[in-house]
């Protein structure tokens, strides 16, 4: 493997992203035919990864990557095999059909170019996804799909349903997001590695002391992304976005992301019964509750978006099952699903184009107005629906095949299997049959045929199904193979043929789900009703849980956002210097430190030990002056006269400090001390506070003791830290390095610009953003009162 | 408190504290000072300064925006900091390069322009928030 192909994987990654950034300026120049121009890109990257077939079907994998943070481990490397290449060709082949498909849905779109981008960034968030071999990168491409689609959802941001949905989505895959990363960090610590290539090497985890938090990370993981029961509910809501969003997240792309992340982790953490057990019983009941939901609903979008769900609980139960077989079923599924969904969810935009409305009950006789899309409809559902010579057929066989020679649970699971498949077979039945060949309904619109690029896509893949579904031989050989392979790290053989035995229990089995779905089908109308009644007596649903938890998030952070931030000075000054009294004594009280100042036992004789320190006269004058400037602050009647004695106060404590030794600090003291006496006097007059503070008693007592308490503290810490022995290494250093490194005498000075100038940087930086703070706070005040009404807290400003 | 002699007297106090807060932040290297302090000072003569003569006067007399004073003297702090990459040494390592003028020698260095950025800072921040209170006061009868 050389540069050339380190590269082109890293192209087939990147690229999108280039062909996104540049969207907007080739949608500008194209015109009409940005679509196609667009497309190019995804075609583009199709075809390169067909080139990379041929070594991932002999059996080997391709890895290729580019160092990102080499120090942190973070390589962007990338794994081709058969599971990552089946899944990296679905979408890009599918995603060139979608651009293309777009280009013409938002035909004179104000925001076509954006949308465009949003698309292809988000192929190329998904292709990394499925390409990436470190599990970090594999989680950055995670989010990227989470933050795209969110985009993507809520492109039609002037709609609240579409934000909602958007938010919606984001909240929840997020919470997976998260739960993968915590994933990626154990199992790194389990086995040592970020690359998912190495880890496989490892062998399964099962029985590592770390297995479990893996599992429960990689589920929540998986679970949230492809949307199993019961955190269903936000894919239905996703459907707010433009058609051929649907068609791409919820077919091939977004949701089946965490069946990927699922099959990729097969060989690490499957087998094991609590794997086995998880993910056949979230995947049954989202198998089932999904084609329930797709019969309650009328709108074509919502029905193809429910039966996306019961498609995904399949896929998982069938990696749960584990077996050659079911994995082989899964990925062959997976194609049909692929192949058949993004063309109905084509198919439904061409409709809603075409005639103005998606409702089933209102849409019907179709198949004349809308003839190419019929044909596309109609061999998506009959591949939906399983007849022979389609290709989900094919993926049918193949799960009953693995189940046939079973106990009481395979039975079991094959009941389940059969009952999702029969409701899946009748919403196809319905799909197909309502609003092309039923009563001609009234729609909104005289209905027509949609224009060529909206039919390109429907038909290519309503035939690739048929076609895949008559190449059996190759495509067990070509494709499943090395997919299940890839799936399970060890090699698998395909069986599949075109053949009908009818003696084999699996020709029973299937017409026994069709008849199901055909029963299904005549009942839909009846099947409805209850559900729908049910629904209503129930209640309450995922969705409004997940309703009802965001508000009591918001509810919440108000209701602490209130309380910490009530908009009271005094308050807050009180607060901050309560928790600074707690910091101060906490501590001092804890690890005893009263006991190092004053020792218990000595405290009988403390008069004698009391000996007045050998100070000079004027040490003593300057150290009364401060005293007078305290008490005088204090007893102070109007402002004014207890700012400045605040100033004599600080002078005071500046010449202490010249007196012993700290020339640079009574420097900086006398000249802050100068500017605050300034600047309050400023403040005081700019505030019109009055000229005395009457404050009632229990504030006066309030803000008295609290005053006196910090007081103690922090001489008590003073004093705690004298008692200490001192340490002269640090100002050793300074003394003996100053001159001769620095070169510099002041070592206060040096220490600040050099030594440590990083911190004074920040200093600086801190210091200017609570300049332009306070600016903005003055300037905000300064503003000439606006007509708009104004606010309680200006009230009082009125006079200005 | 804008009486004649002050109002007199007050440039003359003015260009003695600016002098000295630039002596004060240039000999902070090896005698007691530097930019910090030489910014407090600078800023207080500001401060006067504006009693004096009034807010406009000040800020027609310094002609940039104080904050874009600041802003510049955080801008020389961190380049002169990002100087040292230019020889392949970590970030705000010292560079000093002693230049011959006659018979002294100068030590110009990193750390110089960096105290000179700290100085700027100062100046400039408490210089607006000073006129900026001062300024409110004026305008009121």
């Amino acid at each position: 493997m050389g540069g050339s192909l380190d590269a082109s994987i890293a192209l087939v990654a990147i690229g999108p992203f280039l062909a996104a950034a540049l969207a907007p300026l080739v949608n500008r120049l194209a015109g009409p035919l940005a679509g196609w121009v667009l497309a190019l890109v995804p075609a583009g990257i199709f075809a390169l990864l067909l080139s990379l077939a041929e070594p991932v079907i002999a059996g080997g994998s391709v890895r290729a990557g580019i160092g990102w943070v080499p120090s942190h481990g973070l390589t962007l490397s990338f794994l081709v095999d058969g599971l990552s290449l089946v899944f990296a060709l679905t979408i890009s082949g599918i995603g060139a059909l979608i651009v293309l498909y777009s280009g013409s849905y938002l035909a004179g779109h104000p925001h076509r170019g954006r949308f465009l981008a949003f698309l292809l960034a988000f192929m190329g968030a998904m292709l990394g996804l499925v390409l990436a071999d470190n599990t970090l990168a594999l989680f950055l491409f995670w989010e990227l799909t989470s933050i795209t689609s969110f985009l993507l959802i809520g492109f039609d941001h002037a709609r609240q349903a579409a934000r909602r949905g958007a938010i919606q989505a984001l909240v929840v895959t997020n919470i997976g997001g998260m739960a993968l990363l915590a994933g990626a960090i154990v199992l790194q610590q389990a086995g040592g590695s970020w690359e998912l290539s190495a880890l496989r090497e490892l062998g399964s985890l099962a029985g590592h002391a770390l297995y479990a938090p893996i599992l429960i990370c990689v589920l929540a993981a998986a679970f949230t992304k492809s949307a199993q029961f019961p955190l269903h509910f936000w894919l239905p809501n996703a459907m707010e976005a433009p058609t051929p969003v649907s068609a791409f997240l919820h077919s091939a792309t977004m949701v089946q992301a965490g069946v990927y992340l699922l099959a990729r982790m097969t060989p690490l953490l499957g087998g094991t019964a609590a794997w086995t057990t998880l993910l056949m019983l979230f995947g049954g009941a989202t198998l089932i509750w999904g084609a329930l939901g797709a019969l309650r609903q009328t709108d074509l979008k919502q029905i193809l978006a429910q039966t996306t769900i019961a498609s995904l609980g399949l896929l998982v139960l069938l990696l749960g099952l584990g077996s050659a077989a079911a994995i082989s079923a899964m990925v062959v599924y997976f194609i049909a699903h692929a192949l058949y969904k993004a063309g109905l969810f084509m198919v439904a935009g061409a409709i809603d184009h075409g005639a103005g409305t998606r409702d089933i009950t209102a849409l019907g006789g179709l198949a004349e107005k809308m003839p190419v899309s019929f044909i596309a409809a109609a061999l998506a559902c009959l591949s939906m629906f399983g007849l022979p010579l389609t290709v989900g057929y094919l993926a049918k066989e193949e799960m009953y095949l693995g189940l046939l020679a079973g106990d009481w649970s395979a039975v079991l699971t094959l009941a389940v299997l059969v009952a999702g498949n029969a409701l899946l077979a009748g919403v196809a039945l319905l799909v197909m049959i309502r609003p092309f060949l039923g009563e001609p309904g009234t729609t909104p619109k005289p209905p027509h045929e949609a224009p060529i690029p909206m039919l390109a896509g429907p038909v290519l893949l309503g035939g690739a199904g048929i076609l895949c579904g008559l190449l059996p031989d190759w495509l067990g050989r070509e494709v499943m193979a090395p997919a299940a392979s890839g799936i399970l790290a060890s090699p698998v053989e395909s069986h599949l043929a075109l053949a009908f035995d009818l003696a084999s229990p699996l020709l029973w089995l299937s017409g026994l789900t069709w008849g199901l779905g055909i029963l299904v089908y005549r009942q839909a109308d009846a099947i409805r009703t209850l559900l729908r009644r049910f629904e209503h007596t129930l209640g309450w649903t995922a969705d409004t849980v997940f309703d009802a938890a965001m508000f009591g998030l918001v509810r919440f952070s108000g209701a602490v956002t209130r309380l910490l931030h009530h908009g009271r000075l005094e308050l807050y000054l009180v607060v901050v210097f309560m928790v600074f009294a707690l910091a101060l004594f906490g501590p001092l009280l804890a690890w005893g430190g009263l006991d190092w100042i004053v020792p218990t036992a000595e405290l009988g004789d403390w008069s004698k030990r009391l000996v007045p320190p050998p100070f000079r006269p004027y040490e003593w004058g300057v150290l009364a002056l401060a005293a007078i400037g305290l008490v005088l602050v204090v007893v102070a009647r109007t402002r004014l006269l207890a700012i400045v004695c605040m100033g004599v106060q600080g002078a005071a404590l500046a010449l202490i400090f010249l007196l012993f030794g700290a020339p640079d600090l009574a420097f900086t003291q006398l000249m802050v001390e100068v500017l605050s006496v300034v600047v309050l006097t400023f403040v005081m007059t700019r505030l019109r506070l009055d000229d005395r503070d009457p404050r009632p008693f229990e504030d006066w007592a309030r803000d008295g003791t609290l005053a006196v308490v910090c007081g103690v503290g922090v001489s008590l810490l003073l004093m705690l830290v004298l008692t200490g022995p001192y340490d002269p290494r640090l100002s050793d250093f300074f003394a003996a390095t100053s001159v001769p490194v620095a070169h510099g005498h002041n070592i206060v000075n040096v220490i600040l610009v050099d030594y440590r100038g990083f911190d004074t940087l920040g200093e600086i930086a801190v210091v200017m953003t609570a300049g332009i703070a306070i600016l903005t706070l003055l300037r905000r005040r300064k503003a000439p009162p606006t007509p708009r009404p104004a606010r309680p807290r200006r009230a009082g400003k009125a006079s200005a | 408190m804008s009486t004649v002699i002050f109002r007199t007297l007050a440039p003359l106090i003015v260009v003695i504290m600016l002098v000295f807060s630039l002596y004060i932040c240039l000999r902070g290297h090896n005698e007691p000072g530097g930019g910090f302090i030489g910014g407090l000072i600078a800023a207080a003569a500001m401060a006067v300064f504006g009693m004096a003569s009034g807010v406009g006067a000040v800020r027609r007399a310094l002609r940039l925006d104080p904050l874009a004073i600041a802003g510049s003297g955080l801008f020389l702090a961190g380049a002169s900091g990002l100087a040292s990459l230019f020889i392949a040494a970590p970030f705000m390592t010292s560079i000093w390069l002693p230049i011959e003028l006659g018979e002294t020698v100068v030590p110009v260095s990193t750390p110089l322009f960096f105290d000179l950025g700290v100085y700027l800072v100062v100046f400039g921040t408490l210089a607006a928030i000073a006129l900026s209170l001062e300024s409110d006061r004026e305008e009121e009868p």
